[in-house]
């Protein structure tokens, strides 16, 4: 699944990141890398961005970058 | 050399504090806020320590050297010419500002750590083992909080102990090592804070985000609307008419030429039609426009802190995409609303090319800037509120519909929203407070004294006839397109100079509400002033420039002549 179907309040692992380098290197400057845990904290609906937490940081990312970012659900509403 | 000073380059991630420090290390001012990007350009300060002396650099925040931005480009480039580095980390995001940080270390020059935002680690349950950190890395680790001024001193003292760090690592194992380093120095016990988890949500989700927001915004323009009015009706006016008056007044009973008379306090002394330099010339700057300057800039200042804005651009983010830019030009536009050249400057925070020109039209006609909104507002209400209220509803209108075809004109696709939203804070009196007061040392001392010439070039453009050449000269063509009186024309031309200037100019005029509004929508769009002009040909360059301002300059004429037809009042 990807970040946009996980839901609020729910904790996924990324295991892959589907995009070239640009990309890669955008998100890994938040930290955002294969491996690591981010926390769904808001969905803005229709078209907006998704916010996430990754440590103890706050990052709002675009949907369609979003998109791209492929997460494993680790536990429900952790 | 003994005359060489060493340079200090200070770097960290965005929103970790540079500036806050900076202004600490070095008591020059500069604007600090809770948001990344605050910092657009270089700052240079002194640093004296005993017989030492250094120069200190605050650079814009990065996160890594490796994107493409600007900011980064400059950052990176200032930190070579450095002679040390200091690198401000946020407490509270250990992990991710050490990323930068064992990116720094490679560029093998001495360094000192500080451990910024320091008293918040306590509220969120952080532990730092600050010692160990220092150990690991072999440099000065430094806990401070800039804006108590707690560390500084410490800071200050162990600048000579900076060192060029021992540590090493392979690039592909940096996150690993960044998680050793984790592992050892930093111990998290969450602590929930109910109190700020209701507002993050309430004014974050997509539910109650927006209609909050709507909250927020109006009721900003409602302190700023009453605040203004009030210090005008109750403070600045009474004090204009009490104690400056009766000096106007005796100058006008001398028998100093009628010539410079004329100049001084013009043909009556009515402080908002007379055109003196001492009487429309002090009355406008001082009683008309600096309290919505004050007011502005207070209701600003506490959003910017409270972290806020960040959000509101998350929000924002759906509808602006429409218009081809992401939420994080809600920031320039909002900044556009005070003065169009912060805004301007601040379009730096944007990527490409595209961005940066749609909002920059939104940023110049969105809203008119501060001085000019004082000026609308305060002549409007003679038509009554709703007169007031449309003027600002058209201009919003005109330019979400201009950004509209032009996102769909540029080429290239929109870029996606990437931000750190940064935690709620109550924001601090006393920077508020400073912040207040350097944008209001720019108003005075940058925009006062244009306003007072602008007032004594039309004088001499009176006096020497050619506001009436002007007037006789392209006097019919406007009145044919806007239904504007001849007279207006040369208004017009002042506009560049300043623009509250040129609005001022209306009050004689006695024009009909549906000239005021045609006028004062005319005047907010047709030219930028002149500093704004300036900034942004050094943003955008002389081509977007010029292309922009002559899109803008045929709309408003277009604009004119339109309303000039629809609007029957």
């Amino acid at each position: 699944m990807t970040l946009i179907e996980l839901k609020k309040g729910e904790t996924g692992k990324v295991i892959e990141i589907a995009g070239g380098s640009n990309l890669h290197n955008k998100l890994d400057t938040m930290g955002i890398r294969k491996g690591v845990l981010v926390k769904k904290v808001n969905d803005i609906r229709l078209s907006g961005p998704v916010i996430i937490m990754i440590g103890n940081t706050n990052v709002a990312i675009g949907r369609g970058m979003a998109r791209k970012i492929i997460v494993e659900r680790i536990e429900r509403n952790g | 050399m003994d005359d060489y000073l060493k340079k200090i380059i200070l770097t960290g991630n965005p929103n970790s504090g540079k500036s806050a420090i900076f202004s600490r290390l070095t008591s020059v001012d500069v604007i600090s806020s809770n948001y990344p990007g605050t910092t657009i350009e270089l700052m240079k300060g002194n640093l004296k320590v005993r017989n030492d002396k250094y120069i200190i650099i605050d650079t814009p925040g990065i996160y890594s050297f490796s994107s493409s931005s600007k900011a980064e480009e400059i950052a990176n480039k200032t930190m070579d010419e450095g002679d040390i580095i200091i690198n401000i980390l946020d407490s509270t995001n250990l992990e991710r500002n050490l990323n930068l940080t064992l990116q720094v270390i490679k560029k093998r020059k001495p360094m000192i750590l500080v451990l910024n935002i320091w008293d918040e680690t306590k509220h969120k349950g952080i532990v730092i083992d600050y010692k160990k950190l220092e150990e690991i890395l072999n440099i000065p680790v430094i806990p401070t909080c800039a804006i108590t001024g707690q560390g500084i001193k410490e800071l200050v003292e162990r600048v000579k102990e900076a060192r060029i760090s021992n540590f090493d690592y392979k690039e592909n194992e940096k996150w690993e090592k960044i998680g050793e380093i984790i592992n050892q120095v930093q111990k998290i016990y969450p602590k929930h804070h109910l109190f700020s988890e209701i507002i993050n949500e309430l004014t974050f989700n997509h539910f109650t985000g927006l209609p909050v927001a709507f909250f927020i915004l109006l009721f900003s323009f409602i302190i700023i609307r009453f605040t203004g009015e009030g210090l005008i009706n109750y403070v600045l006016d009474p004090i204009f008419n009490k104690f400056y008056m009766p000096f106007l007044i005796k100058i006008n009973n001398s028998d100093i030429p009628l010539l410079i008379k004329h100049i001084l306090i013009g043909k009556n002394i009515e402080p908002m039609e007379s055109f003196g330099v001492l009487s429309t010339g002090l009355y406008i700057p001082f009683v008309v426009v600096l309290p919505y300057i004050i007011s502005f800039y207070i209701v600003l200042s506490f959003l910017e802190d409270s972290g806020y804005l960040p959000r509101l651009s998350v929000l924002l983010d759906n509808f602006l995409h429409k218009l081809g830019i992401h939420g994080y030009s809600s920031i320039p536009i909002l900044l556009g609303i005070g003065c169009k050249v912060p805004g301007f400057l601040s379009i730096r925070i944007l990527e490409s090319e595209r961005e940066k020109i749609i909002t920059a039209l939104l940023i110049l006609i969105s809203a008119p800037c501060m001085p000019q909104t004082a000026m609308i507002i305060t002549l409007g209400m003679h038509y009554g509120l709703k007169v007031v209220l449309m003027i600002f509803f058209l201009l919003l209108l005109i330019s979400i519909i201009t950004a509209y075809f032009l996102n769909k004109l540029l080429k290239g696709e929109s870029q996606e929203l990437f931000i750190e939203i940064p935690p709620y804070r109550i924001p601090d009196i006393n920077i508020l407070a400073k912040k207040l007061w350097m944008r209001l040392r720019n108003f005075i001392f940058e925009a006062i004294p244009l306003i007072i010439f602008g007032i004594f070039l039309i004088n001499i453009m009176d006096i020497t006839g050619l506001l009436n050449y002007l007037s006789k000269t392209f006097g019919k063509f406007f009145t044919v397109i806007t239904g504007l009186p001849e007279e207006m024309a040369s208004v017009m031309l002042l506009g560049f100079l300043r623009k509250d200037v040129s609005i001022s100019m209306l009050a004689p005029f006695n024009l009909t509400a549906k000239q005021f509004i045609i006028a004062s929508i005319f005047l907010v769009m047709y030219l930028p002033c002149v500093a704004s002009f300036f900034t942004l040909n050094r943003e955008l360059g002389i081509k977007s420039t010029t292309k922009l301002f002559s899109l803008i300059f045929i709309l408003s004429l277009i604009v004119a002549m339109l309303l000039n037809f629809l609007i029957k009042l």
